[in-house]
C-alpha cells in the first residue's frame, strides 16, 4: 500500500491497518460509541480547545521546555541532544496532558465518577489530580505488585482524594489493573467515565489519547524551528503503551527527513523471556479492546511482562505503534533494565535531572546512538517523567538501603 | 441467516414442544483438571442440563467475576489449552448426539489458533455454537460471519445497555438463540429483578423469533425458575463453578465426590426450570 500520509488513521472502525478496532463486551459498546460521538464534537469545538488550552497553560505549566543538554552532548561526542522536559509538567510526567483532555470530555458528557488503571502510578496520580481539580470522585485500579514498588505514588493518589483499589488477580500488574477497570466500567455504565492512560484500548481511545498527547510534538516542532531554524533529525522516546512516543512522533510522521526511534523495555534481555517488548518479542493478538502486538504463548494466553519500570511493564502496545512498526515508519528497539539504570544515573549526574526509569530507556538508546552521529545531528528525547518516584527501586537495585 | 436445522435449533424446538424452558449449564473446560471436567461434562445432560456452555480458558477474562476468573486460571494451571478443549467436546459427542455444546470465551485464543482452522476443528469435534464476549457486531467480520458460513451458530449477547436503536445491529447476524445478559456487570455479580428481566425479554422478542436465554446473576433453583417463566432458557455459570470450587482440597485438586455433588446441584437447578410453568 502506498501512503501519502501516515497521519490519517484510524479509519471509521478504529483501525490502523489491521490493528485497533473495538473488541469489547456488548455492554460497553454503546458507551464507546457515545464517547466517539462526544469526542468528535469536542475536537471541533473552539470552546473545548480554549478550555483545554487554559488548563494546559495555567495548571499544567505548558509549554514544557525543550532543553539543550550540553554536558550530555559533549560527553557522548556526537549528536546534539535536546530534552523535551515533560517531567516539568505538574505531577511530573506527560500523563497529565491526556487527563486534562479526558476529564473535560467527561464533564461535557455529564459523567460524575472517574475510574482509571495505573502501572507506575503516574497516570493514576495525573487522574487523581484532575479529579481533585474538578471535584469528581475517583477510583484507581493498581496491581498489588505495582503498589509495592511505587509506594510514593500510591500515597500521592490517596492525598489527592482518590480511592486506590489493589488488584490481586492475574499477574497483579498493569494488565490486570486494566481488566479490573473494565470490570468496574461494565458494572457502572451510567455515571462512570474511564480515563485510559495510554494509546491503547478500544477505539476511540488510541486516537483520542494520541491527540491529547500530540501537543508534545507540536511544541517541539515550534521550539526547534525557533532554536535551530529547522526540524530535528531524530526523535527518541520510550514505549510501554506508547502515549509519550506517539505524542512526540505524530506531528512529524509526514516529515520524511525526521527519523523516529521508540525504545521498548527489554527487562533482563529479550532472549531471557523476562521483558516487556511486545513488538520485538510478541505477535498480533486481541486484548483490552484492540488488536495489537502482544506477549502471548502459542495458545493465545497472555504472558506477563517484566521491566524494572512499572510503567513499561505491559504485555501489549498501542495499535498505532503496531501499524507504524509494520509499515516501517518508526524504528523500534529495546533497552534492558541494566541499560536503563545506567542512563538513569548518568543523566542525574551529568545534567542534574533525575529521569523516570521509563524515560531512562529512551536515554539508554540516546547513549548508544548519539556517539555514532555527526555533531550537527539534532536529536530530541522525550523526558516523559521525573524519577523521584523511582528512587526506592533504584536504591534497591544499587544495593543501597534508604 | 440462521442454520435452521442446527442442534441448537432442534433442542429449542423440542423444549417448545414440551412447553418448558431449558437449563443452560456453564463449566470451564479443564477445570479443575481434564478428566474431572470430562466426567462433569458427560454427566450434565443426565442431571438435567438442556444445553451446555463450555468456557474456553483465557488468562484475562475481562467480563468475568472472581468465580469464573479463578476457574479459568485453575484450568490453565492444570494444562488446559484449545486443543484439549476440543478434545473434551469430541469425547462428549461420542456418547451424546443431541445436547448442544456452545464454546464461550474471549477472542484471542481463537485468533491465535487461527479462525478457519478453529471453525473446522470445532465443527468436526461437535461444537454447535460460539459465544465470544469481546466480539460485538462491529467486529462481525472476524469470527461471526465465518462461523455462520461454516455452519456454527454465533450467539450474540444483548445487555441492559442494548437500546432500541442498537437492537437490530445486535440481532442482525446472530443465530441459535439470543443470550440476554440481565445485569450491566460481570458474571457472578448481582441479579436483576424478575420484572426487569420480563420487560427485557419482551423487548428482545419485538425484534426476533429466536429463542431468548437469560443469564448473569442466577444462583438458585428458584432464581432459575423465575427466569424460566419468561424466557426460553436460564443460564447458570458462576453458581455451578462455585459449587465445583467448594469440592476442591487446599491444593485446588478435586475431592472425591466432586462430580456427583456438582451434578446434584445442576439437578436442583433443572428441577427449578422444569417446574416453573406448572
Amino acid at each position: 500500500m502506498s501512503l501519502n500520509t501516515y497521519r490519517a488513521g484510524p479509519d471509521e472502525h478504529g483501525h490502523f491497518g489491521i490493528y485497533g478496532g473495538r473488541f469489547v463486551a456488548e455492554t460497553l459498546m454503546p458507551l464507546i460509541l457515545d464517547l466517539e460521538k462526544a469526542y468528535t464534537a469536542a475536537k471541533d469545538d473552539p470552546a473545548f480547545k480554549a478550555e483545554m488550552g487554559y488548563y494546559l497553560n495555567q495548571y499544567v505549566g505548558r509549554p514544557s521546555k525543550l532543553y539543550f543538554a550540553e554536558r550530555l552532548t559533549n560527553e557522548l561526542g556526537g549528536a546534539k541532544i535536546y530534552l523535551k522536559r515533560e517531567e516539568l509538567n505538574h505531577t511530573g510526567a506527560h500523563k497529565i496532558n491526556n487527563c486534562i483532555g479526558q476529564i473535560l470530555l467527561a464533564k461535557r458528557m455529564g459523567k460524575t465518577r472517574i475510574i482509571a488503571e495505573t502501572g507506575a502510578g503516574q497516570h493514576g496520580v495525573a487522574t487523581a489530580t484532575v479529579c481533585a481539580l474538578f471535584g469528581l470522585p475517583c477510583t484507581i485500579y493498581m496491581g498489588e505488585v505495582d503498589i509495592a514498588r511505587q509506594q510514593p505514588n500510591v500515597f500521592r493518589m490517596k492525598l489527592l482524594g482518590a480511592e486506590v483499589k489493589p488488584v490481586t488477580s492475574g499477574s497483579r500488574t498493569l494488565k490486570d489493573a486494566m481488566n479490573e477497570a473494565l470490570r468496574d466500567w461494565v458494572t457502572n455504565v451510567g455515571d462512570t467515565f474511564y480515563i485510559i492512560g495510554t494509546t491503547a484500548g478500544p477505539h476511540p481511545y488510541p486516537a483520542l489519547v494520541r491527540d491529547f498527547q500530540s501537543i508534545i510534538g507540536h511544541e517541539v516542532r515550534e521550539q526547534m524551528m525557533a532554536m535551530e531554524g529547522r526540524l530535528p533529525d531524530t526523535l527518541v522516546a520510550c514505549i510501554g503503551g506508547g502515549s509519550n512516543a506517539l505524542g512526540l512522533f505524530h506531528p512529524f510522521l509526514d516529515d520524511a527527513e525526521v527519523a523516529m526511534v521508540a525504545v521498548e523495555a527489554a527487562g533482563h534481555g529479550i532472549e531471557t523471556g523476562a521483558h516487556a517488548a511486545s513488538l520485538t518479542g510478541g505477535r498480533p493478538g486481541v486484548l483490552h479492546g484492540n488488536r495489537t502486538y502482544l506477549l502471548q504463548d502459542g495458545d493465545g494466553q497472555i504472558l506477563e511482562g517484566h521491566s524494572i519500570s512499572a510503567g513499561l511493564d505491559y504485555p501489549g502496545i498501542g495499535p498505532e505503534h503496531s501499524w507504524l512498526h509494520d509499515v516501517g515508519r518508526v524504528t523500534y528497539v529495546s533497552a534492558t533494565d541494566t541499560e536503563a539504570l545506567g542512563a538513569f544515573q548518568r543523566l542525574s549526574k551529568v545534567e542534574g535531572i533525575i529521569p523516570a526509569l521509563e524515560s531512562a530507556h529512551a536515554l539508554a538508546e540516546v547513549i548508544r546512538r548519539a556517539p555514532t552521529l555527526p555533531k550537527d545531528h539534532l536529536m530530541v528525547v522525550n523526558l516523559s517523567g521525573r524519577g523521584d518516584k523511582d528512587i526506592f527501586t533504584v536504591a534497591r537495585e544499587l544495593g543501597v538501603s534508604l | 441467516m440462521s442454520n435452521t436445522n442446527s442442534r441448537i435449533d432442534r433442542r429449542f424446538a423440542a423444549l417448545k414442544a414440551e412447553g418448558r424452558a431449558g437449563l443452560v449449564a456453564f463449566i470451564t473446560a479443564g477445570d479443575p483438571d481434564h478428566d474431572t471436567c470430562l466426567g462433569l461434562l458427560k454427566g450434565l445432560p443426565g442431571a438435567g442440563a438442556d444445553l451446555i456452555e463450555l468456557g474456553m480458558p483465557f488468562t484475562d477474562p475481562m467480563a468475568d467475576g472472581p468465580a469464573i476468573q479463578a476457574s479459568t486460571l485453575r484450568a490453565l494451571a492444570a494444562g488446559a489449552r484449545m486443543t484439549r478443549t476440543l478434545d473434551l467436546v469430541k469425547a462428549f459427542r461420542e456418547g451424546d448426539a443431541d445436547t448442544p455444546i456452545i464454546l464461550m470465551g474471549y477472542y484471542n485464543p481463537v485468533y491465535a489458533y487461527g479462525v478457519d482452522r478453529f471453525l473446522a476443528d470445532a465443527k468436526a469435534a461437535g461444537v454447535d455454537g460460539l459465544i465470544v464476549v469481546d466480539l460485538p457486531p462491529e467486529e462481525d467480520g472476524e469470527l461471526c460471519l465465518p462461523a455462520q458460513a461454516a455452519g456454527v451458530n454465533f450467539i450474540r449477547l444483548a445487555t441492559p445497555t442494548t437500546d432500541k436503536a442498537r437492537l437490530p445491529a445486535v440481532l442482525a447476524n446472530t443465530s441459535g438463540f439470543i443470550y440476554y445478559v440481565s445485569i450491566a456487570g460481570i458474571t457472578g455479580a448481582g441479579s436483576a429483578t424478575s420484572d426487569a428481566i420480563a420487560a427485557a425479554v419482551a423487548h428482545l422478542r419485538t425484534g426476533t423469533d429466536l429463542p431468548v436465554a437469560v443469564g448473569f446473576g442466577i444462583t438458585t433453583p428458584d432464581g432459575a425458575a423465575d427466569v424460566a417463566r419468561v424466557a426460553d432458557a436460564a443460564v447458570v455459570g458462576s453458581a455451578i463453578v462455585r459449587r465445583l470450587e467448594a469440592n476442591l482440597d487446599a491444593d485446588g485438586k478435586a475431592k472425591p465426590g466432586l462430580v456427583p455433588d456438582v451434578l446434584g446441584f445442576v439437578g436442583e437447578l433443572a428441577a427449578g426450570v422444569r417446574g416453573a410453568r406448572k
